[in-house]
């Protein structure tokens, strides 16, 4: 690991100051990738902003949830009210990572991240959730651009993401069975207008809606309606733990998982 | 089991377990010495490569930099290289092909991760900082990682072996096999992959040398199973010093299966390098990487085997052919894991009366491969139980009937491929496993799996081994270097309590419960009475190590052989105390009587007699009471048993649940049964992980290791495997006096043949290759859904 300076600030204000003075900053919430990357040597920034010392955590429930940017994983999961409103997200919380990760991984940095494999991208786009930041509020559709990339500048802080409140929802993931991150994971939300989002994480360079699922499954909720449609094969991720084609068929029967476990 | 609760056969809590789940543990990397240096090494980014030049000037500057060192280094001490400790010779009679294995690479480069230099710095970070700085130029040369492809590549790994073959060797009679797979009425044959692994001990490979300019003396701090091996090595070999110069501590170590066995690089030139420097400590701690890319590997044999039955389903010959790979180099005991370890176990728990095999050990650049958890044992059970349950598929007779028709039943056995079985009973564990394993109601719970979408298979695995490892002159005749006896001493104090030092080495097996265990029987004395010490070459004059389940079938009868001279010794000395004649003094529980009087001293009363030597001749008896003894055993012991395993498959996604697994085993007497239980479940989940999970892969294309880390090497979780159902039979070694075999590596050696051939079962194919993962079984189901549709 490389040295670099270190800041924790109190305010997001201080936080994106700190951030536009630094030579080569990252923002950091758990440090749940950024660490291990810095101790392979895959990172090297001159600058960390620590965000933890910002008091930015917490569920609140209304006509949406907001969710702050530093709210652990293990306290989204744990939270009875969002537990009733959008149960699905609850329990895609509870099966991130492992408890350590759970404890000390923040939404906010995993949204900002955006790792492929990642959870949490699927919940934002499955829902057509709205990113709160620091300058500006992004609609998940046109926030997650690519693999670890996202549409907030270099020195934009992500406070909270807001969730409309579905009907239903549910996740289901195939973990890789190494490393746990999703494989292939499905969010499915049915909203409070009738339409039905789709939404794949861990199958190809970013997450990604399936508008043929979406369609089916506005008309009818169910598992059955997904029979016989899969996502081409042909964008997915290939490596030694999958093809695309076992990725692709997995999109279907986590899909239907999804709907089977959606409340 | 004893009056105390705490001899032979009683369930004591391990000793140690204290220390080591409260951190006060003291292993290696622990250790920190006044002046110390760290080490990094500068290894190879590729598989196969020339050097042509290395330039370690701007490194040398960088901050904290205590000095760099290279192979020309090494050669200027004129420090030999690594050695593998025993000798194959081929088929034709020519000895195994050995390449050099310099401690730092000199010329070239064989694998990822190979050992180029060191870098050796104030602080692991300036050093590892330091060695990034290190310029090697390289003229990349073809490589080759598959062993199935690697035998005349042209990737020439070796000028000593210009076929990238080690030896072609076989055993067995070749012409007689062949006739009778002549007269066979069904013959059966199968191709397997044992899929290679890395041995992922928890505590990583670590290294501290020290060398004291005043007393011209070497210490290494290392993490090894058998200490002294590795002076004799560091001494005779690598020409160091002379084992008067070299003592060698391998303290608490945090499991090996295997891997801790061998000589390695680091820890030798930590150890040379300390006197290059000034006579300050050098410490190496593998980062887990560094494990992952330089530890020896296991497994990585491609077999083609073929069974020969007649038309009552009796097996009648037995033929396999395997490539085993050696990687880059001959670690210490490469060599004879595909060969003695492995061949001499072909004829499994069966009465076969023909069986030939072939092994070619092949060069691959990769890392090299070694012993791990079984060494061979598994790679034959592997082949033998999924052949002759794929022959009983073939001749549609029951898997279990077919094995008990084929059984051996009477002892002593000998088997066409060197082995002789001295006691058995592999009915007696088939019926017990039956029984608990359910094998009846076996068809309504497939049924019900169905029901849900699920497909069930079973599998059996009906597996022997040889360990207690080994009969020295015998494999002297193999071609072994060393001898397998093991050492013991008992020092009974003053006060009657009592240390044991012994050659053995405990990374994990409890011996300081099960020695002491021992010690509390015979005696009679309290189990916390017993300090068990072992690791340090210093205070244990010699010993052979652990691994090859020897240190309770030798080990222990080493020191069941010193507590007899202790015993023997006790009552002369008691005699002369109480005015007795020796022969009238009988020991138990503890005290000395003498016959026909109500004359009695406790223990610990004689062991102080004994010291204070008040009251005997000293002329006729010696003060004291200390005794050693060597054990040297006269044959491998046999444990043996029947695992089945069932498995739910959801052919949806190919996950693959092991639904139940039963084992049960023979390791004849058994000192602490809830540790031996421990083994066994750890075996198991090692072998399962082999089985679904674990696989080491090297890319073809570039040579590098794809499953480097975690991240892609998957390891057995708890939440991957079911409550276990153990079943014990026993049959007494009749070799030891303690009826021992051993247990610590049956459950790895059985239970990948049980998963696969459950999961062959539930899929119904011939084979599906290890690590089953979701896709390899999803892969396998595709063109069978195809063809249903």
């Amino acid at each position: 690991m490389e040295n670099f300076n270190y800041h924790r600030p109190a305010t997001t204000a201080d936080a994106v100051k700190a951030m536009k003075s630094a030579g080569d900053g990252k923002f950091m919430s758990g440090g749940m990738t950024l660490i291990p990357t810095l101790k392979q040597g895959l990172a090297s920034p001159s600058d960390i902003i620590d965000l933890s010392g910002i008091k930015n955590s917490g569920v609140s429930v209304g006509a949406t949830v907001v969710i702050k940017g530093g709210t652990t994983h293990a306290d989204v999961a744990g939270s009875a009210d969002l537990k009733k409103a959008i149960p699905g997200l609850a329990a895609l919380a509870g099966g991130i990572g492992d408890p350590h990760v759970r404890h000390r991984g923040t939404i906010g940095g995993s949204v900002a991240n955006n790792d492929p494999a990642a959870d949490y991208p699927s919940a934002c786009l499955g829902l057509g959730a709205t990113i709160h930041t620091s300058s500006r509020k992004i609609a998940a559709d046109d926030f997650f651009t690519g693999m670890f990339s996202t549409a907030l500048e270099d020195a934009e802080v992500l406070e909270a993401i807001e969730f409309p409140i579905p009907k239903v929802s549910g996740y289901a993931k195939f973990p890789n069975p190494a490393s746990l991150y999703a494989m292939v994971g499905v969010f499915v939300a049915q909203l409070a207008d009738g339409s039905v989002r789709v939404a794949v994480t861990g199958a190809g360079a970013g997450v990604f809606r399936v508008p043929e699922m979406e369609a089916v499954l506005a008309k009818n909720f169910s598992a059955a309606a997904l029979n016989g449609i899969a996502v081409a094969s042909k964008n997915l991720n290939v490596d030694m733990h999958a093809s695309a084609e076992y990725r692709a068929h997995l999109i279907t029967v986590m899909a239907k998982r999804a709907v089977e476990a959606a409340k | 089991m004893s009056d105390t609760g705490t001899g032979i056969g009683a369930r004591v809590k391990r000793k140690e377990d204290q220390r080591f789940i409260t951190g006060k543990g003291n292993y290696t990397d622990d250790i920190n010495l006044p002046k110390q240096t760290w080490a990094y090494f500068v290894r190879s980014p590729h598989a196969h490569a020339t050097i042509t030049s290395i330039d370690a000037s701007a490194a040398k500057k960088m901050p904290g930099v205590v000095g760099i060192f290279t192979g020309d280094d090494v050669a200027e001490d004129k420090i030999g290289g690594l050695i593998c400790g025993w000798m194959i010779h081929s088929k034709d009679g020519s000895p195994m092909k050995a390449g050099p294995h310099p401690i730092l690479a000199v010329g070239k480069v064989r694998y990822v991760g190979d050992h180029v230099a060191v870098v050796v710095a104030e602080t692991k970070d300036q050093a590892k900082a330091a060695a990034a700085a290190v310029q090697v130029d390289y003229d990349v040369l073809p490589h080759v990682v598959d062993v199935a492809h690697a035998m005349g590549h042209k990737a020439q790994i070796h000028d000593a072996a210009p076929d990238n073959r080690v030896f072609n060797w076989s055993i067995g009679d070749e012409a007689a096999t062949d006739a009778a797979f002549k007269s066979a009425a069904h013959v059966t044959k199968i191709d397997l992959v044992n899929n290679r692994l890395i041995p992922n001990a928890m505590e990583p490979r670590a290294a501290i040398g020290s060398y004291d300019s005043g007393m011209d003396h070497y210490t290494l701090y290392t993490t090894s199973q058998n200490p002294h091996v590795a002076r004799l090595v560091i001494s005779a070999f690598h020409g160091l010093a002379p084992e008067h110069k070299l003592r060698v501590i391998a303290p608490d170590v945090g499991g090996g299966f295997g891997s801790k066995i061998f000589i390695y690089a680091e820890e030798v030139v930590c150890v040379w390098a300390s006197k290059r420097i000034g006579g300050r400590p050098i410490k190496w701690t593998a980062e887990r990487s560094e494990s992952f890319l330089a530890d020896a590997h296991g497994r990585d044999h491609v077999t083609h085997a073929e069974m020969a039955t007649d038309a009552n389903g009796k097996i009648t010959g037995f033929k396999v052919h395997t490539k085993a790979a050696m990687g880059a180099y001959l670690s210490t005991f490469a060599s004879c894991v595909p060969t003695y370890l492995y061949a001499t176990l072909l004829s499994g728990q069966y009465a076969i009366p023909n069986i030939y095999a072939e092994v070619d050990a092949i060069y691959t650049n990769t890392a090299p491969v070694d012993a791990y958890r079984g060494a061979g044992r598994p790679e034959a059970t592997y082949v033998v139980e999924r052949i002759v349950e794929t022959a009983a598929r073939e001749l549609k007779m029951d898997p279990a009937e077919f094995r008990r028709k084929n059984f051996v039943t009477q002892f002593p056995h000998q088997t066409p491929v060197i082995m002789c079985y001295d006691a058995g009973d592999y009915s007696a564990a088939l019926d017990k496993a039956l029984d608990i394993a359910e094998y009846k109601s076996f068809p309504e719970r497939k049924a019900a799996s169905a029901k849900k979408g699920k497909l069930r298979g079973i599998g059996f695995s009906a597996y022997i081994e040889a360990c207690g490892i080994a009969p020295s002159a015998a494999i002297g005749s193999l071609g072994a270097g060393v001898g397998l006896w093991e050492s013991a001493e008992v020092r009974v104090n003053p006060v009657g309590t009592v240390e044991v030092l012994t050659g053995s080495h405990s990374h994990g097996q409890g011996h300081e419960t099960t020695f002491a265990q021992l010690v509390s029987d015979r005696l009679g004395i309290d189990i916390n009475n017993v300090a068990i010490v072992h690791g340090d070459t210093d205070k244990v004059q010699f010993g052979m190590g652990t691994y090859g389940s020897r240190s309770g079938a030798v080990g222990m009868t080493a020191i069941s052989k010193a507590l007899d001279k202790i015993e023997a010794k006790a009552k002369r000395v008691a005699a002369a105390v109480m005015e007795a004649s020796a022969d009238d003094v009988e020991f138990k529980n503890g005290t000395f009587t003498v016959k026909g009087t109500d004359k009695k001293m406790a223990f610990g009363e004689v062991a102080l007699s004994a010291y204070v030597a008040h009251k005997f001749n000293s002329a006729e008896i010696e003060p004291g009471l200390k005794e050693s003894a060597f054990h040297d055993p006269s044959n491998f012991v046999f444990p043996a048993g029947v695992h089945i395993a069932e498995v739910e498959i959801d052919p949806d996604t190919g996950v693959t649940e092991v639904s139940s697994y039963t084992a049960v085993d023979d390791f004849g007497n058994v000192i602490n049964p809830m540790i031996v239980e421990g083994q066994v479940h750890g075996g198991i989940v090692q072998g399962i992980g082999q089985a679904l999970a674990e696989g080491c892969v090297y890319d073809a294309e570039s040579g590098q290791l794809l499953t480097g880390s975690y991240m892609d090497y998957q390891m057995p979780r708890a939440a991957n495997v079911p409550s276990f159902k153990l079943g014990f039979t026993c049959t007494p070694c009749p070799s030891n006096p303690l009826g021992m075999k051993g247990c610590g590596e049956a459950g790895a050696i059985a239970s990948p043949a049980a998963i696969m051939n459950a999961v062959t079962n539930a899929l119904d194919v011939k084979d599906v290759p290890m690590p089953a993962t979701p896709h390899v079984i999803w892969k396998t189901l595709q063109p069978m859904k195809k063809a249903a549709e």
